[in-house]
């Protein structure tokens, strides 16, 4: 059996004097099974992905990419765990730079992680904007042309140009229209489908969760609450929070 | 008489028309969803009726509130109309909450000023007022400025200052997009048991048709500043006739489908 992408054993974490934002945290993303973080603000969802991402060093506690613990010191370890794993933002509108055009701000990546430059790093820029269904001219254009949701496709092409394995992926689509919103999540599955792609949502919407992760994860103030397939998560919540987060979601009417 | 008649209403900017052609009127205890996404106008359109447009805007067309003429109106016409006509719950509550006030001296005021109440009476009605939005402890949260509560505190401060005054019109716009899902659904059920209590109108803005559906049945969809359509909720829900409405209730149909568990 290989190893989980990504995997947290029994993570603490405590801002510098502070009471721990998140305690005894486990759970695991296996290729192919997508993961929802579910929870409300101050359930520890961005002190996680900071985590995750290796930006902060657990207080106990460890975070395991392909089985190893992630070290930040080991400087070739880190290079292929950023080769993996790539990140997509809220918000589409900070997450990029408006000075850069759009080619420049794809290829970054490329460039930073060493896997390619001039010609070879542009087709690849070129490929990674036809898979997020944005035309070939856009790599000349810049950021401000480009409307919310098509923004928040070329942050998701920035992060698979490196052919990573796993995206962290923040409110990967809270900041955008309903109809926008949808377009981007089926975006998401089908480079699941296409590329193998697994991602590792957090999100305070259960509906988005509900769409595109296989396993959920429900956090309340730093702790997890219930985790499991989200499809008996949904079906049969164990928790009383889990059972509220579900009843509060609101829907059309019958 | 309806208490709020718009005809015609339209909002430029730079010469360019934010909102186009708007038509809708209200009755004194009706409600009305205005459903649009960003850029829609929808927002425009509430600043319009309460005549609160920036600078640099150009409205033309009316808008008649409680028979009052608000488009072309001087301020000084305005302010009479503002929290005893209408008042606005917006988004968020810190653009209508003083960060160095206390929360009871800012709700204080429109009290003392439209109800002329003093000393004892006001401090009481001001804990009144922090009661009826549900809020735990009116004495501490009366004394707290608001950066010391949560953001479901802070929007039912808020809610409790435009409801000071006892207006005929409340609009809410999207005054729940920015609270996490539970305290979004507290927050929807205070609104829809003071505006019934009350037996206030309602112009509820969202682009979110589900928590639309919570507070209104009868709803308008405006999509880059034009009413596409508008009519009864159930209506638009089961046979939408416009096509961007079809794509608004498919979006969301596919995000509630996704929460049903077989």
């Amino acid at each position: 059996m290989t190893a989980p992408i990504l995997e947290l054993d029994q993570v603490s974490f405590a801002y510098r004097g502070g009471v721990p934002a998140v305690s005894g945290i486990s759970f695991a993303v296996e290729g192919g099974r997508n993961v929802g973080l579910v929870g409300e603000s101050g359930a520890g969802k961005t002190t996680l992905l900071r985590l995750l991402l290796g930006l902060a060093t657990p207080s106990s506690g460890r975070v395991l990419f392909d089985g190893a613990p992630l070290d930040v010191r080991d400087r070739a370890r880190m290079r292929q765990f950023r080769r993996s794993v790539q990140t997509v933002f809220q918000d589409p509108y900070s997450s990029l730079d408006p000075r850069q055009n759009v080619g420049r701000i794809v290829a970054e990546p490329l460039r930073s992680l060493g896997i390619a430059r001039g010609a070879d790093a542009a087709a690849q820029v070129a490929e990674a904007l036809a898979s997020v269904g944005l035309p070939a001219d856009a790599a000349s254009r810049y950021p401000h042309e480009f409307s919310g949701g098509q923004r928040q496709r070329i942050a998701i092409a920035r992060a698979i140009v490196p052919g990573p394995r796993l995206l962290l992926a923040d409110e990967p689509v809270s900041a955008l229209d309903v109809t926008t919103r949808i377009q981007v999540m089926d975006l998401l599955a089908e480079l699941g489908r296409s590329r193998g792609l697994t991602v590792l949502m957090v999100s305070h919407d259960l509906s988005v969760v509900a769409a595109l992760c296989q396993r959920m994860v429900v956090l309340q103030g730093g702790r997890v609450v219930e985790q499991g397939e989200t499809t008996a998560v949904l079906g049969a919540p164990r928790e009383d929070y889990t059972r509220r987060l579900i009843d509060a979601v609101p829907r059309l009417p019958a | 008489m309806s208490l709020l008649d718009v005809t015609d209403l339209s909002v430029a900017a730079g010469g360019v028309d934010r909102v186009r052609g708007l038509s809708f009127s209200l009755s004194a205890d009706e409600r009305l969803g205005l459903i649009g996404e960003s850029g829609s106008g929808k927002s425009l359109t509430a600043l319009a009726i309460t005549g609160l447009l920036p600078e640099g805007l150009t409205v033309r067309g009316s808008v008649r509130l409680d028979g009052t003429e608000v488009v072309g109106a001087p301020e000084r016409a305005l302010v009479p109309l503002r929290g005893h006509v209408a008042s606005v719950v917006f988004q968020e509550p810190l653009t209508s909450l003083d960060p160095l006030m206390r929360l009871g001296s800012q709700l204080a005021e429109p009290l003392r000023r439209h109800q002329g109440l003093r000393g004892a009476p006001l401090r009481a009605a001001v804990l009144d007022a922090l009661r009826e939005v549900s809020l735990p402890e009116p004495e501490r949260i009366a004394k707290a400025y608001p950066h010391e509560i949560s953001g479901g505190q802070r929007q039912r401060v808020a809610i409790a200052m435009a409801l000071a005054c006892r207006p005929k019109l409340l609009i809410a716009d999207e005054p729940t997009t920015a609270l996490d899902v539970t305290v979004q659904a507290e927050i929807l059920d205070l609104l829809d048991r003071l505006v019934a209590g009350r037996g206030m109108a309602l112009l509820f803005i969202s682009h979110d048709l589900a928590v639309v559906a919570r507070e209104t049945s009868r709803v308008l969809v405006l999509r880059n500043g034009e009413a596409v359509e508008a009519g009864p909720l159930a209506d638009l829900l089961a046979a939408p006739r416009h096509l961007y409405t079809a794509e608004l209730v498919a979006s969301a149909a596919a995000l509630d489908a996704a929460l049903e568990v077989s």
